[in-house]
């Protein structure tokens, strides 16, 4: 189905898509048809910079076990680090 | 002397219509080469956008004798993007309400009754967002044929965090303007067989003309056929039933 179901958050940082690096300024995550992967559905994740306008994107298809397992690492990634050393206010 | 135009030859192209609010829009139009009398069919995409899929479908209706347009529902948010970019940037902006989609729809039939040949007679037909928006698009338009692929929140109370524009439309049913062909995979959750039922039954009670087909083993997107969920079968069956729905209601 198409859910239209999106979970979007403001975010600080940069990304590589089709057009070389640029500057992100929010991500949207939801969980709908997949274009590429192999699945009628996957969790996609989009880093995107309306400003820059649509191509300004890095996108992800990932199974639930694939995205679940990602947000976990990135948990874990942050937990092992030095607290703050990847902040807004290193 | 002159050539005639071979019978199957087709035109695709990009062409320009104006869409709701008097917004020009890019749309892909597909219609036969040779002179003569035929219906129109639009073409809604899917959420997935307006892809290189949709575009197979629309020129399919053209080898089959209609003149068939798809409206670009995310051209305003990303004119000329990649569809997967331009369906991502249109549901970061919230996504398509639905009395821009019934405009954009007006937009298109109009366009198409301006072609030469067209018998002013106007079909409508979407895939899984597409068909919950051929249902609206029925419902507030005077079209004479609809196709409903699989549309989900037609009926049914949509999930939790659902955008209000999404909202169940089981409540325009009494307005729908022509008959509607209905196919479903009966392994679907949204739409589930429960709610094909309950529009089934609506439909049945307002006397409005329908046909419903739920084919066992195939779940949603089963049209896709570069998709895991494409079920040949249903597919094949499924485009013969739209084709003969079509010349029954089109034609002219």
């Amino acid at each position: 189905m198409c859910t239209y179901l999106t979970e979007k958050i403001a975010v600080e940082g940069s990304g590589k898509g089709a057009t070389g690096w640029f500057s992100g300024t929010e991500a949207i995550v939801y969980v709908d048809h997949a274009v590429h992967a192999p699945f009628t559905h996957t969790v996609n994740i989009d880093l995107l910079n309306p400003s820059l306008g649509p191509a300004a994107r890095v996108a992800l298809e990932l199974t639930e076990e694939s995205a679940l397992a990602l947000a976990d690492a990135i948990r874990a990634a942050v937990a092992s680090a030095p607290a703050g050393i990847a902040s807004r206010d290193q | 002397m002159t050539t005639a135009v071979p019978s199957d030859a087709l035109r695709a192209e990009t062409v320009t219509i104006t869409g709701h609010g008097g917004d020009e829009i890019e749309a892909y139009l597909a219609r036969p080469l040779a002179p003569g009398s035929r219906g129109s069919v639009v073409v809604i995409h899917h959420m997935p956008g307006y892809d290189r899929e949709t575009k197979e479908f629309v020129r399919r209706f053209a080898a089959a004798g209609y003149a068939a347009l798809c409206p670009n529902l995310y051209h305003r948010e990303a004119p000329g993007a990649d569809p997967d970019d331009a369906a991502a940037a249109a549901r970061a902006a919230g996504g398509v309400p639905d009395e821009r989609l019934v405009g954009d729809v007006d937009g298109a039939a109009s366009y198409l009754n301006g072609l030469d040949g067209a018998n002013g007679r106007i079909g409508v037909i979407g895939h899984c967002s597409g068909g919950r928006h051929t249902f609206l698009a029925a419902c507030s338009l005077e079209v004479h044929a609809a196709v409903d692929c699989y549309g989900a929140f037609i009926v049914e109370d949509p999930p939790e965090g659902l955008p209000k524009v999404m909202q169940p439309i089981l409540h325009l049913a009494p307005q729908l303007s022509c008959p509607l062909l209905g196919l479903f995979g009966a392994d679907d959750r949204y739409p589930a067989p429960e709610a094909v039922k309950l529009l089934d039954e609506e439909l049945t009670r307002l006397g409005k003309p329908h046909e419903f087909h739920s084919y066992e083993g195939a779940g949603h997107s089963f049209f896709s056929p570069d998709r895991p969920a494409y079920r040949p079968e249903a597919a094949v069956d499924g485009w013969v039933k739209i084709l003969a729905f079509f010349g029954e209601h089109l034609a002219g």
